[in-house]
């Protein structure tokens, strides 16, 4: 390629040409980290959850009078909900995975010891892993008879009566790695207080807190055999293909107003609802990223476009002298694309430098990683072809302009 | 003379229109990016009680044993626990105090077959209508006897009076909150400062309408009703008598009128520490006395997410400047001969300079107008976003000044290049190139 008589060109439009690589220089430092900050985001909106959520549907039910036997009334909700056509399973739990609200407890190794080794997410509630459709990957699912009464079990804390606690609970994966790096978790107890041991009966394979704004500890979570009452904030979970999850939703939602009009069904999703709304805000932020990225690429792809024009305007007598001299149209028009290729390169490398100081930068004032240098690439691709793609339209004018007018006094 | 360059730069911008175009959408799109997200940073980092907020303060301090893992991060707890906060409370060193805690009450209207439905509450003291300027329309606050008496009252907002007595005067009458009567002692005037800073570590939303209930602690506390959030230092057993447990879940607002008040609060509250370790209840010495603005940065109202958007639109603003140069100085370069002519017809370097100034602060013009369309229709997107104070965001007259000084400020900077160098071109080759 002629590159040579293409820079002492350049040489002449300094200042022009200057601007044009400032501007690709900016846009693409930006572009890199705002691209880094989407995939962020969407690798965040995309963390597992452990559970079956297109099949899931959550109610939950505030009653304004006090049942007299609180457990009694949950026992013929989940009958009545199980009579729902298309209802496979029910659950009732204190939480469900991103709901939000959460119960957390503290986790020793030892009873004795100071500080706490985690803090783990704890859900309460018959039937839970099956009707989540949570795997386990060693030992089993709590029985019913491991299962005590919520008040029993308050009762026996404040008595210091370790009996009519729960005595095993399922612990993840990931968790059972944090606290016994390497080994077999079955059989390990762990403590909620000093008097609160368990002993790990199943490990599950995942599943998410419900407050899991942590990736590090999202999968620190344990289901231990409480059975609930009814009560402000419990939820009931079902289960149910996942076609019919309007339908059941409806029909479930008016079997329980049916069998009490005065409670108050506070909350009635689909178990992608729950996930929608806990990552509304890095969903709007990853739209807002695009809207940027977008009208960046498009404004930066404009002002090629406007100073590429100029300059084929301003040499139309010099391409026609080439042209007169024997440059073929193909020539012209390399010539224009090389231009626009070496003012990329140009501010492509000042654009890496730049994104990385903005990383930087955001790095000491955000908790963001260091930019990946996967990145680095991406933004230069993109460049390159807006580039070359905004002179494509330049450039093949450039080449139409006849050898006539060289001949031609302006 | 200006009417003339005027005349000149309209001509000129008319000749190349799809590059003025070109111009007037990228600057205007740089603004209103800019303008929206600016929007967004001041409603988030606003002032709520602007003619209070300097003699509010917020005190911290910190019950839990040395060895506690819980607050290892080095930042004070952000509630206390009911024995600190009642201690302070009747100590009385302060102008006015109250302390609060949110919960949620559950409301059955008087209408026959009317459901009942949930509001937000706070569970306060008699202090916190008059520390904290909420105006009465009807009745008044409780007084300090109330608080002691655990006397069923209650103040209620103005939007629950007119869903619930149609905006009658209902002082007196009851309200059948969690199934007791409470009796009305005051409605509030509209009253919701944005951010509602007294929620800030009480467990409540930030923005939004404001509550709906005002309950004396100690009445709401007799029937069990519970604040939004518990922060706990040693493991509990019993959540249902947090009076006494080793809980955080009360935040304290103290009116100090000077500075000579705030140093001496200062000292009693560490006084008050110290005693409380020389007692054995406590471990720790620290304790904190923000102010009302200091308070609400140091809970990081304003998410980094917004601030990290103001800086993206002004990157996003910085190129379409670039931009903008690049455009002008290309035109400006292919008019080389008109500006020989204009200088050999005696137009002097100033005049030249005038001119092309004057051309760049149209195009820094149309962009504020089509920039200021640009920031309301990116407020409307705002509005439509999750966010809490999503509809809060309105465009002010403030903002709409400011957008057209970004805009002027944003092309003469853009123009200033291209007219330094049209000023600067030797009329002599320009004229023998023709």
């Amino acid at each position: 390629m002629d590159i040579l008589p293409i820079l002492s060109t350049l040489r002449r439009h300094k200042l022009t040409a200057g601007l044009l690589i400032m501007e690709i220089a900016l846009t693409c430092a930006i572009v890199c980290n705002a691209v880094f900050l989407i995939g962020q985001r969407l690798h965040r909106m995309d963390m597992p959850s452990g559970v079956v959520e297109h099949q899931l549907l959550q109610i939950q039910v505030a009653d304004v009078v006090k049942p007299v036997n609180p457990y009694a009334r949950v026992q013929e909700d989940m009958a009545l909900l199980r009579q729902v056509p298309g209802v496979q399973s029910v659950a009732f739990s204190n939480q469900v995975p991103f709901g939000g609200s959460s119960s957390n407890a503290g986790v020793l190794l030892d009873p004795n010891q100071p500080q706490r080794t985690l803090n783990g997410t704890t859900y309460f509630g018959e039937n839970l892993v099956s009707t989540m459709g949570v795997r386990l990957v060693a030992g089993r699912d709590l029985r019913p008879d491991d299962f005590v009464d919520v008040d029993v079990a308050l009762k026996g804390l404040q008595t210091g009566d370790s009996k009519s606690l729960p005595h095993v609970t399922l612990i993840t994966r990931t968790m059972a790695e944090r606290l016994w790096p390497g080994q077999n978790p079955l059989g390990h107890m762990l403590y909620l207080t000093p008097i609160v041991g368990l002993r790990v009966v199943g490990v599950m394979d995942s599943l998410v807190r419900p407050n899991a704004y942590d990736a590090s500890t999202a999968q620190y979570t344990m289901v231990i055999p409480l059975r609930m009452s009814a009560d402000k904030g419990m939820s009931y979970v079902i289960r149910t293909r996942a076609q019919d999850r309007a339908p059941v939703l409806a029909a479930a939602v008016a079997a329980l107003k049916k069998a009490d009009p005065q409670r108050i069904i506070t909350t009635q999703r689909t178990f992608d609802d729950v996930r929608d709304h806990f990552f509304r805000d890095d969903r709007a932020m990853a739209g807002i990223l695009v809207g940027v990225v977008s009208a960046l690429l498009v404004v930066t792809a404009l002002g090629i476009v406007g100073l590429a024009s100029f300059w084929v305007a301003q040499r139309r007598r010099t391409i026609g002298v080439r042209r007169a001299l024997g440059a073929t149209r193909g020539n012209i028009l390399h010539y224009f694309q090389t231009e626009n290729f070496l003012l990329a390169t140009i501010g492509i490398v000042l654009g890496m430098v730049l994104a990385y100081g903005i990383n930087l930068f955001l790095m000491q004032h955000y908790e963001l990683p260091r930019l990946p240098a996967i990145y680095f690439p991406v933004g230069a691709v993109a460049l390159w072809l807006i580039g070359q793609v905004a002179v494509l339209g330049p450039a093949l004018r450039a080449a139409a302009v006849p050898p006539v007018v060289a001949t031609r006094s302006v | 003379m200006l009417v003339y360059y005027l005349d000149l730069a309209v001509r000129s911008l008319k000749r190349n229109r799809v590059l003025t175009t070109l111009m007037v959408l990228a600057l205007a799109l740089g603004i209103g990016a800019s303008i929206t997200t600016l929007t967004v940073l001041r409603l988030l980092s606003g002032d709520p009680l602007p003619q209070k907020s300097a003699r509010l303060f917020y005190p911290q301090l910190d019950p839990s044993p040395k060895d506690s893992a819980i607050t290892s991060k080095g930042r004070l707890p952000a509630t206390m626990g009911y024995v600190d906060a009642m201690n302070l409370l009747h100590a009385h060193r302060a102008t006015r105090q109250a302390v609060m805690a949110l919960t949620r009450a559950k409301i059955m209207p008087p209408q026959a077959h009317a459901h009942p439905f949930f509001s937000d509450g706070v569970m306060t003291t008699a202090d916190f209508f008059s520390m904290f300027d909420a105006g009465f329309q009807y009745g008044s606050g409780w007084t300090a006897a109330d608080d002691e008496s655990g006397a069923q009252v209650v103040v209620i907002a103005g939007f629950l009076n007119d869903k619930l007595f149609d905006g009658a005067d209902s002082v007196g009458r009851m309200v059948r909150l969690n199934d007791h009567d409470f009796r009305v002692v005051g409605v509030l005037k509209p009253w919701a400062p944005q951010p509602r800073f007294y929620t800030l570590g009480l467990g409540g939303d930030h923005y939004g309408d404001g509550d709906a209930v005002f309950l004396p602690l100690k009445a709401a506390r007799a029937l069990k009703m519970g604040p939004q959030d518990t922060e706990c230092y040693q493991a509990v057993d019993d959540f249902s008598h947090l009076e006494s447990a080793p809980c955080q879940w009360l935040g304290l607002w103290v009116e100090l009128d000077d500075a000579s008040a705030v140093a001496a609060y200062r000292r009693f509250l560490d006084g008050y520490v110290r005693e409380q370790v020389a007692l054995g209840r406590f471990q720790r010495t620290d304790t904190s006395l923000l102010d009302l603005m200091g308070w609400l940065r140091d809970q990081h109202v304003v998410p980094d997410d917004v601030r990290l958007q103001v800086y993206l639109a002004f990157g996003f603003l910085l190129i379409c400047v670039v931009n903008t140069v690049g455009l002008l100085l290309a035109k400006c370069l292919r008019r080389s001969q008109e500006i020989g002519v204009r200088r050999a017809l005696g137009a002097t370097r100033r005049e030249i300079f005038v001119q092309f100034m004057v051309e760049a602060s149209i195009v820094g013009l149309a962009g504020g107008v089509l920039g200021l369309a640009f920031a309301e229709l990116g407020l409307f997107g705002i509005r439509h976003q999750p966010a809490q104070y999503a509809h809060l965001a309105h465009l002010d007259l403030a903002m709409f000044a400011l957008t057209f000084l970004v805009a002027l400020v944003a092309s003469l900077v853009a123009g200033l290049l291209p007219a330094w160098r049209a000023c600067l071109l030797a009329p002599a080759p320009q004229l023998k190139a023709m």
